[in-house]
């Protein structure tokens, strides 16, 4: 059990964690990674999916992207969408590309379950927030969105899960983040630095889901019981 | 080898004369990932099966069981690879298999499970009256019934399957990840597209042709 041994040093060496290449500045850039790419797949998707699921339009359409969500392989993604916005034939990639091909993949569970999450509130609901008068705008800041709101969590939790998984294959393509110390580590054959790495990128990974988790349980009691 | 590459256009998208000339490795490629992704989804299927019927009356095993695959699910593919080399090594299939595996069975038991739950209690009550036994009943009349709910999880597990067998390439493992990783390395463009585009139409035909296949294993559905 050297390598364990081997593992525990490295999260402890000091030099582990300083610098630009230290878990620290790692660990900011895959939450930046994830957050900006989450955030503006959540502005793209979300108001054009809840807008449909108050009119519960083009259900069908909801169906296919989460469909061709999950068929899309991430990692082919990933390089062609690389190959595609990086320039000439430099293996450098900036972190642009990394950050389409992450929101890209991370729209499908979104759009999916905000549209379901407010397609499906109660007719009752739907009709008592018509009833007092609300416009479509007050309708679903109001009533539609709160009742749904632990499904909207649902679609961000899985999109945040795919992002942090993405971002760990864009240390491939060039980038950096937590992923750097697995590429890095089996490039150099540093094996107690690929599987710390790994051990972050995991409880990076399970911290997110768990604290979305709870996010999910908290916006839940809020929906009116009849 | 290497100084071949130099006689093909790197910057294209696709060198058609690349392609003409190395079919065969591609067919290989293409080959081994559907070999793998098939092997992952039996073994998924053969591990999922039993533990949804044997959690079908006990609540408490179910979350459990249900809990631990969805946190195993959340660790991504490339540190489930790195954190099993050092103890299956790295050449060997199981550091890609046992991952996949484990990530199938999320989707599996919940489609699995979910399938056996929709069968009527009248439907399993006639069975125990014609004298059933636990086994013909599981086999004729549950199984049958939770079989559209069954096949919907078997086909997203394949197809999601499809999609992280790629990566088993970035720590050297055979697919067509290994062509998008050998084109990286080589900055020859043509391996990368067509490992890419391949990896996305054999997901999008295999969807199909499992969905065509459930249905004609469902005779009694086509109505719809």
């Amino acid at each position: 059990m050297s390598l364990l041994g081997d593992v525990f040093d490295w999260f402890t060496s000091a030099s582990s964690w300083r610098g630009s290449t230290g878990i620290t500045h790692r660990l900011i850039e895959h939450a930046r990674y994830t957050g900006a790419a989450t955030f503006s797949a959540v502005v793209i998707a979300a108001p054009i999916a809840a807008w449909l699921g108050h009119r519960r339009r083009f259900g069908t359409l909801a169906m296919n992207i989460a469909n061709v969500g999950q068929t899309l392989p991430t990692f082919a993604i990933l390089v062609l969408v690389v190959q595609l916005v990086g320039t000439g034939s430099a293996p450098v990639v900036g972190p642009l590309a990394l950050f389409l091909a992450m929101t890209l993949l991370a729209i499908p569970p979104i759009f999916t379950n905000v549209y379901t999450g407010i397609a499906s509130v109660d007719d009752a609901y739907r009709d008592a927030a018509r009833g007092l008068g609300m416009t479509t705008r007050q309708q679903l800041l109001h009533a539609e969105i709160p009742i749904a709101a632990p499904l909207l969590v649902t679609g961000l939790r899985i999109a945040v899960v795919q992002v942090i998984a993405t971002a760990t294959l864009g240390a491939y393509a060039g980038t950096g983040g937590l992923g750097r110390f697995i590429i890095d580590g089996f490039a150099l054959q540093d094996y107690p630095q690929v599987f710390g790495g790994a051990l972050l990128v995991a409880a990076l990974a399970i911290i997110g889901d768990r604290a979305l988790v709870a996010v999910e349980r908290h916006v839940g009691p809020h929906s009116p019981q009849i | 080898m290497l100084g071949q590459v130099r006689s093909y256009d790197g910057n294209a998208w696709v060198d058609w004369q690349w392609v003409g000339d190395h079919l065969d490795e591609i067919r290989k490629a293409a080959q081994t990932h559907l070999v793998v992704t098939v092997e992952v989804v039996v073994l998924g299927v053969l591990i999922a099966l039993p533990l949804a019927l044997a959690t079908a009356r006990r609540p408490r095993l179910r979350s459990i069981v249900l809990g631990v695959s969805s946190l195993l699910y959340t660790i991504p593919s490339l540190a489930a690879f790195a954190l099993l080399i050092p103890y299956t090594g790295l050449t060997s299939r199981w550091t890609v298999l046992i991952p996949l595996v484990s990530y199938t069975l999320v989707v599996l038991l919940r489609n699995f499970i979910s399938g056996f739950d929709a069968v009527p209690p009248e439907a399993r009550a006639a069975a125990d009256g014609m004298g059933f036994s636990q086994r013909q009943r599981v086999l004729r009349v549950e199984l049958p019934l939770a079989l559209p709910a069954i096949m919907a999880g078997v086909r997203l597990a394949t197809v999601s399957t499809i999609g992280l067998v790629t990566v088993s390439a970035i720590i050297g493992q055979q697919s067509l990840g290994l062509l998008i990783r050998d084109g990286l390395e080589r900055d020859f463009r043509t391996l990368i597209v067509v490992g890419a585009v391949l990896a996305l139409v054999l997901a999008v035909a295999v969807d199909l042709l499992l969905s065509a296949f459930s249905r004609a294993l469902m005779p009694w559905r086509r109505a719809r």
